[in-house]
């Protein structure tokens, strides 16, 4: 039997022990796949936890009940990948040898990274949303929280979900008002990014939402330290910002096993091909989503999109064939941007995103760079998607590949 | 595309004032950006980052972020941006001869 070994089933994982085994012979291979927790989490989801929208229970399934049963799934945190002998070590000091690899374990927060961010103001007026756990203590906070200065603080790219944090402050702003409270709040979003964004024509754009929204954008700000003491965040040329309330969106960095495994960059991201998905350094060691050193967006959607580029590669190395270089660093996200309403972007590594119809050019049903209702219903409609066709495998309307079609320079 | 004299030698520049042809950069001409850019003196310190960010970009084809001038060049960044004020990545990038930072999405 030859052996496909996947590290890790979060979206990108799952998604390929789907697709794999519907296209290996099962009879010739057996694929297995690691993880060491036993729950999925809807991420997209736990943007909507702050304000009460999704509670846990929206955005937590188990891992099982998404991986096929043709696939072995074995529960336990992996130790060490040893690329050089085709193996990987679990904690249990048991070894799994492999004939192909996927790596799949995704990137995390690492606030420790940043002076002062964890100490003494740590969920007591500092709060994240990028884990469950962290979603839950600021809606706890915010259901009782009486006003002030609020910051959003995006402290280095790349982030997953880059448009996460402007998202949250959109959703802020309708929150607050609802509350009766939008007055007493101060919305600021402090980034190291020149604008909102860093495509310049959606930058431009969302920059003038930010503006509409009374909410202030302090750009180019690299934040050096926090100091809660007296409740400011300083940047590394002694700028400074003060809150009432932060609202972080630490460092992001790739699996700690990575870095054990002397495989990773600084940000123990991987170094792999821009267009195949191979890592740079083991022909048979194939790298997906946020786990790449990819100048693409950290987003299930890329995810996704990549998902059926690497099926088609692995098959093609398999059968001894050339890889088609194919991904092109497609991405597409929904923003929320508050009262019911959102946006859409769809991009590339070359094409920045731009107006017009999607999926269908010139008739939708969403809008590009529009605020629009069916926008923030796909945003909605997306939680659905992921948990009964993406995760699956299954195929959806819109291609890998990004279409020009639709959209207008 | 502007091209211009600098430290004796005809220069293209893009439209943010970065070399075209990083063949052009010599220690000269880097001294000449430095001014431009606020900088009077290169000293061993921007040498240290300027020799960094340049065998890297050699080797890995990429314009070196912050972070990774921390920790695999060993600067701290405090001190980058006591070396390079007001965002030290593209100034050093400008310096150095290299390529306009990408920021990543
Ligand atoms: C707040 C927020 C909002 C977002 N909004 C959107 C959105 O609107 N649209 C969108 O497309 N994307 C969005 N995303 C991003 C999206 O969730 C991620 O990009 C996507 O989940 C990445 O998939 P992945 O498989 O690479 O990583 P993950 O899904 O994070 O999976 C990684 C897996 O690896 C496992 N793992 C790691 N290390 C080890 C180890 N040593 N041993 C065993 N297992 C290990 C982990 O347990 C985990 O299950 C959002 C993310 C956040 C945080």
């Amino acid at each position: 039997m030859k052996k496909l070994v996947i590290l890790g089933g979060g979206t990108a994982g799952t998604i390929m022990a789907n697709k794999m085994s519907q296209h290996l012979n099962l009879d010739q291979w057996q694929i297995t796949l690691i993880d060491n927790d036993p729950v999925h989490y809807y991420q997209p989801g736990y943007l909507f936890i702050p304000f009460g929208i999704y509670g846990r229970n929206d955005v937590a399934k188990p891992k099982r009940d998404f991986i096929p049963p043709s696939v072995e799934f074995i529960l336990s945190k992996v130790e060490m990948i040893e690329p050089d002998q085709n193996r990987v070590k679990l904690e249990d000091n048991r070894v799994i040898g492999y004939d192909y690899l996927i790596v799949a374990t995704g990137s995390h927060l690492t606030p420790e990274e940043t002076e002062g961010l964890t100490g003494p103001g740590w969920n007591k007026n500092i709060f994240e949303f990028y884990t469950g756990e962290g979603a839950c203590r600021l809606q706890k906070f915010l259901k009782h929280w009486a006003g002030g200065k609020l910051v959003v603080n995006v402290v280095e790219m790349p982030i997953k979900c880059p448009v996460a944090p402007l998202e949250f402050l959109f959703l802020a702003d309708w929150w607050f008002t609802e509350q009766g409270i939008r007055d007493k709040v101060d919305l600021s979003f402090v980034t190291p990014l020149p604008g909102a964004f860093t495509k310049p024509k959606a930058s431009q754009i969302l920059d003038n939402f930010l503006d509409k929204k009374n909410i202030h954008l302090v750009p180019e700000f690299n934040i050096g330290s926090v100091d809660s003491e007296n409740n400011k965040i300083v940047s590394y040329d002694g700028k400074q910002v003060e809150y009432d309330l932060l609202v972080t969106v630490p460092t992001n960095m790739g699996s700690s096993l990575i870095e054990r495994s002397g495989m990773g960059d600084e940000l123990n991201f991987i170094p792999t091909d821009k267009h195949t998905l191979q890592s740079k350094a083991h022909e048979n060691v194939f790298v997906i989503g946020d786990a790449t050193d990819l100048p693409s967006s950290k987003a299930g959607s890329v995810a996704h999109f990549q998902a059926d580029i690497l099926t088609e590669n692995l098959l093609r190395h398999i059968e001894g064939l050339p890889m088609l270089e194919r991904f092109d660093g497609h991405a597409n996200c929904f923003i929320e941007s508050g009262f019911g309403k959102g946006l859409l972007i769809d991009f590339n590594y070359d094409v920045e995103p731009l107006p017009g119809k999607f999926p269908l050019p010139g008739i939708g049903p969403f809008s590009l760079l529009e605020e629009t209702q069916m926008n923030h219903f796909g945003k909605m409609m997306f939680r659905w998607v992921y948990w009964n066709l993406l995760l699956k495998g299954a195929e959806l309307p819109i291609e890998a590949e990004m279409n020009m079609a639709g959209k207008r320079r | 595309m502007p091209t211009r004299e600098i430290a004796g030698k005809q220069v293209s520049l893009d439209d943010d004032g970065f070399l075209v042809d990083a063949t052009d950069w010599s220690k000269e001409v880097a001294q000449v950006l430095a001014q431009e850019e606020g900088i009077a003196d290169l000293t061993e310190g921007h040498w240290k980052v300027i020799e960094f960010m340049r065998a890297d970009f050699a080797e890995k084809g990429a314009v070196p972020t912050i972070r990774r001038l921390n920790k695999v060049g060993g600067v701290p960044t405090k001190e980058l941006y006591e070396l390079f004020p007001n965002g030290p990545a593209k100034k050093a990038a400008r310096i150095a001869g290299l390529a306009k930072p990408q920021g990543c999405v």
